[in-house]
């Protein structure tokens, strides 16, 4: 669907961010982007978004670039408009398209349900918990109906608790619309829970260090299941593999 | 130290200061005409002030006007100078020349130039208030966070939409921050300029009525209109700052 191809990107001050990566985005895919902080797994995801353009190498879309609307993209902390209520921000991007405004707020409406919110279409962001209002920030991505969703770890900011219920729903969520999601953590425990591939990614610049499809089984236990363990030590493994010798003395 | 105390304070002060200060007068002696009690400038006030509410009435409306067009104008050149790079290094200079320059130096060539005295003394008090909306909202409009900018890109936003559902309404706390200081300095712009267009300005205006009582020695008169002047300002300043709550308070709850 998303074909990366040798893809590099140098900043300005000089820093590689990314050196010649390619991969193959499937069409209906979790993909999670594994790696350390700093590694260019947030810059990888904003090429992707063409938000930035790559030094080298390209990303071809299946069936041509996305336009307006068709990327769903949820940031690390919930970016909401203080000043509107859940149901305006909701609606935010169907505005920004020039929707009709009836059904725009409809679909914003279905979207706030289907991420359990639709009791609270009229609060405004002050009133809500952290994973309320990134519940809201992912009905946004979600209202456009996009082609694929880019998430730069939407969770980090939360308390375990609610992460745990946030990724069960996220899971539940593409497991119901076949939805194609690219989600960029540092955790291992979260990608083996989510994914249905990862790619490890090392340290500055960024590279691909290894490729895995999910061998987790199971979905109502998947957090219990021993290939859920399994999974995270293999990945862990990895990932110690990747780091600099300096840090993995420490 | 509890609330009723602490809200106690400033009216205890200020009363003992002025019994002390009557008492004073009282017991030196002074005559009124080099320092009036306060006793004095409450009776100066009470035998003239319809003409010194008059006079507060035509001051307030200078700086009234001056504000809304300080507003608009800031406003404008704000979102002008965040529009084009090239507009705000060409604005930006001569915005704070015209901040620094003292309006006692150029209030005499507008009042020359502007033959409508209303809208002289306007200009001259727009002049000395408008860059606190200026900077305050210019700084607002650049703060404007980046991942709501992409948002709004992804989603093919227009320069229009960014501008209106985005920029401007994150830079409404700056804005009315700026507003809050431009109040007071819309006054004092106000009142510097009747001063300088002294009889051949509006003639109506408080600070006028200042001169005016100054060459006639009614120094208890002078005083119950300098006094007008700073409650207008305590008015002027707790007022916009009462706006600012409400409307902060009010929009993100």
């Amino acid at each position: 669907m998303i074909e990366v191809g040798g893809v590099s990107k140098v900043f300005e001050n000089g820093t590689v961010a990314l050196e010649n990566i390619s991969a193959r985005i499937e069409a209906g895919e979790f993909l999670a982007l594994l790696g350390p902080s700093g590694c260019g797994k947030s810059t990888l995801l904003r090429l992707l978004a063409g938000l930035e353009a790559p030094t080298a190498g390209a990303i071809l879309w299946a069936g041509g670039r996305p336009k307006a609307g068709e990327i769903g993209f949820v940031f690390q902390d919930a970016t909401l408009l203080p000043w509107a209520t859940a149901l305006d921000n909701v609606v935010l991007p169907l505005r920004l398209l020039r929707r009709a405004r009836g059904p725009a707020r409809e679909e914003a409406a279905a979207a706030l349900a289907q991420v359990g919110l639709g009791e609270f279409l009229a609060a405004k962001p002050a009133a809500l918990s952290g994973g309320m209002k990134m519940r809201v920030s992912i009905a946004r991505a979600l209202v456009a109906r996009p082609k694929i969703l880019l998430m730069d770890e939407p969770f980090a900011a939360l308390d375990e608790f609610t992460r745990q219920n946030l990724q069960a729903d996220l899971r539940e969520l593409w497991r119901r619309t076949g939805l194609t999601v690219v989600f960029v953590t540092h955790s291992t425990y979260e990608a083996a829970y989510l994914a249905s591939r990862v790619l490890v990614m090392s340290p500055r610049p960024g590279r691909i260090a290894a490729d895995f499809a999910s061998t987790v089984a199971g979905e109502a236990d998947r957090r219990d299941a021993p290939s859920y363990a399994a999974f995270v030590t293999e990945m862990s493994h990895q990932l110690r593999l990747v780091m600099p010798v300096r840090e993995r003395a420490v | 130290m509890n609330r009723l105390v602490e809200r106690i304070a400033p009216v205890g002060f200020g009363a003992a200061v002025l019994a002390g200060w009557q008492i004073a007068v009282w017991a030196t002696g002074t005559p009124t005409y080099v320092v009036p009690g306060p006793w004095d400038i409450v009776t100066a006030y009470a035998a003239s002030c319809g003409e010194l509410n008059a006079a507060l009435l035509s001051t307030l409306t200078v700086t009234v006007a001056a504000l809304v067009a300080a507003a608009a104008l800031g406003v404008v050149l704000a979102v002008a100078m965040a529009a084009s790079a090239l507009f705000r290094a060409a604005i930006q200079p001569w915005a704070v020349a015209l901040q620094v320059t003292p309006l006692v130096a150029i209030a005499p060539l507008i009042i020359l130039w502007v033959n409508q005295a209303f809208a002289a003394l306007v200009i001259c008090a727009t002049i000395i208030s408008f860059f606190p909306i200026l900077a305050n909202t210019a700084a607002g409009l650049a703060q404007t966070p980046p991942a709501l900018l992409d948002l709004f890109k992804l989603n093919g936003a227009s320069r229009w939409q960014t501008l209106l559902l985005l920029r401007l309404p994150s830079a409404v706390p700056n804005f009315l921050t700026g507003l809050r200081i431009s109040g007071t300095l819309a006054l004092v712009g106000a009142v510097v300029a009747e001063f300088v267009a002294g009889s051949g300005g509006f003639a109506s205006g408080l600070a006028y009525r200042i001169l005016e009582a100054g060459y006639r020695l009614e120094i208890p008169k002078m005083f119950a209109a300098m006094v007008l002047l700073a409650l207008s300002g305590v008015a002027i300043y707790a007022a916009l700052g009462g706006v600012e709550y409400l409307v902060l308070r009010r929009r993100e709850r």
